[in-house]
């Protein structure tokens, strides 16, 4: 029996991910925003608060002068690549506080081609490290999951097995910008960007737009019939020792990264386990990514992916499905919806709506994680 | 003639005969730094130091950057066809702070967890005035 404090999500919009010529970000979100509603048989007049979430595409407060001048409380959020879970995890606080019953939280963005850009500029005003081209996020993750192959023997045949996961997967979604199966061969073969990882280990940055209508569990019927409940939500940041994205420099001590915090964290408050969890959406920047977090987030002790992977467990399939969406490599990764888009996934696979990339016999409880610059990991754990 | 400078000022020591990163020292906990910065980032200590790393030290992990960066902020060759890949990796110097740096070496196949690197300086474009802009890099030991 859900409790008055309990949060239930009871409707999901999405905007197709991947490029969208003549529609802006914004509009990518207005779309998610209105077929959320749909989904929960409610306007956009009913909605009490919103919360949303954008790198690049404009203040998503302004997006209301196209869904209508309601007078709602609208707050912006900005966090890294974690904004997407932290529109999310205000606008669960939200109504966990008994402030407002029935929100919604948005995220969509629209990205430049190609890697990230980013501004490290120093106090004289001279960007020495963007400058001599170290301020890539590319760099970090082939150079962690280069070391992470050296010390816990994971094979480039697993990096390229990630891939066509995700691609294989991606094909089964609709929504998915990248539907075209690539075999491992094809992965390894593809161009090398950052040693050991090829292009089409890499997501790259995208467009794309999700919506999720939040509500009080105890009124979670009104909207819908499967109802699904947010059992934690949980945001960390790094502490000293972790290895993070652009840093000039890192300790010589080391200690568990954001998402090991975020991730216990999140188990906590939702009274589960990793072994507990059906299906599982995993940060998958490129396709070390995917393997990492498997461990960072308890699913497996370090090392243990290589066998896992190659035996098929994170398949649809498999003991334990992960990306079954196709994850960032097949969605690409609008920052401010990423995070929104696995829980949307999540919602699909719970409520068996997934299609035809539906997680087998009933999944009951699902996990999401987000991780990026400058050191932020984000989770979730959603329960039938 | 051209002449050498640096790409910027207080991250290192150049011209030297024996140029060296400038880091911060916390003088509370001894932990090092780099780029300097006011505060230490492992205890509460607000006190720092500026001090001269070690210039010499091992390849804790290393990638190939085989595209060219976005230009800005890049000031190398953004060029694809005349572009050449270079090495990124962190050099962990003893006792004090792992660096990140460009490494001479690009060749996946000469660059291994552990080896020795040493610091050296390298030219990373000429500006409008034919200058050469200078910057850090570390170079495997006897290479």
């Amino acid at each position: 029996m859900a409790s008055s404090d309990d949060v239930a999500i009871v409707g999901i919009g999405m905007h197709p991910f991947g490029r969208t010529e003549g529609v802006s970000g914004m509009d990518q979100g207005v779309a998610a925003v209105r077929a959320a509603c749909t989904d929960a048989g409610v306007a956009w007049s009913d909605m009490q608060f919103a919360v949303g979430g954008s790198m690049a595409a404009g203040a998503p407060d302004t997006m209301v002068s196209k869904l209508g001048l309601t007078g709602l409380q609208f707050i912006n959020v900005m966090n890294g690549c974690a904004t997407g879970g932290s529109a999310l995890f205000s606008a669960y606080n939200t109504i966990k506080s008994g402030m407002y019953d029935l929100g919604i939280a948005i995220g969509f963005d629209k990205h430049e081609r190609g890697a990230f850009r980013v501004d490290t500029k120093g106090a004289n005003g001279v960007d020495w490290y963007g400058g001599t081209g170290l301020a890539l996020t590319t760099q970090f993750f082939g150079m962690k999951i280069n070391r992470y192959m050296e010390t816990y023997g994971i094979s480039h045949s697993t990096l390229g097995k990630v891939s066509e996961k995700a691609f294989r997967n991606g094909s089964l979604n609709e929504n998915a910008w990248r539907r075209k199966p690539l075999s491992e061969a094809e992965v390894l073969e593809s161009t090398m960007l950052s040693y050991p990882l090829t292009q089409y280990m890499f997501c790259s940055p995208a467009e794309g737009g999700v919506a999720l209508i939040l509500s009080r569990a105890d009124k979670a019927h009104l909207y819908t019939d499967k109802p699904i409940f947010l059992k934690a939500a949980a945001i960390r940041s790094r502490r000293f020792g972790s290895f993070e994205v652009l840093a000039p420099s890192l300790s010589l001590e080391h200690s568990a990264g954001p998402t090991i915090d975020a991730s216990k964290a999140a188990f906590e408050m939702a009274g589960v386990g990793p072994s507990d969890i059906d299906v599982a959406q995993l940060q998958d920047t490129e396709s070390g990514a995917e393997i990492m977090h498997m461990a960072e987030n308890g699913f497996c002790e370090h090392g243990e992916q290589e066998r896992m992977i190659q035996h098929g467990e994170t398949e649809i399939t498999g003991r334990l499905p992960v990306n079954t969406d196709g994850g960032c490599l097949a969605n690409g990764e609008p920052i401010g919806a990423s995070g929104l888009r696995q829980v949307y996934e999540n919602v699909l696979q719970l409520q068996g709506r997934a299609g035809a990339r539906q997680v087998p016999n009933n999944p009951k409880l699902a996990y999401t994680h987000v991780y990026g610059a400058p050191g932020i990991s984000g989770v979730t754990i959603l329960s039938t | 003639m051209s002449t050498e400078i640096p790409i910027t000022t207080g991250i290192f020591t150049w011209p030297s005969d024996s140029p060296r990163l400038l880091g911060s020292r916390c003088v509370s906990c001894d932990n090092h730094m780099f780029p300097t910065q006011s505060g230490c980032n492992r205890c509460p200590s607000v006190e720092t130091e500026t001090v001269e790393l070690g210039n010499r030290g091992t390849l804790w992990t290393w990638t190939v950057q085989a595209f060219p960066p976005k230009a800005p902020p890049y000031q190398g060759e953004v060029d694809p066809k005349k572009f050449k890949a270079y090495g990124v990796g962190y050099i962990e110097l003893p006792g004090q702070v792992k660096v990140e740096a460009r490494l001479t070496e690009a060749d996946p196949a000469k660059l291994k967890i552990g080896m020795e690197m040493e610091m050296v300086m390298i030219p990373l474009r000429t500006d409008n005035d034919g200058n050469t802009v200078m910057t850090y890099a570390f170079a495997p030991v006897g290479a």
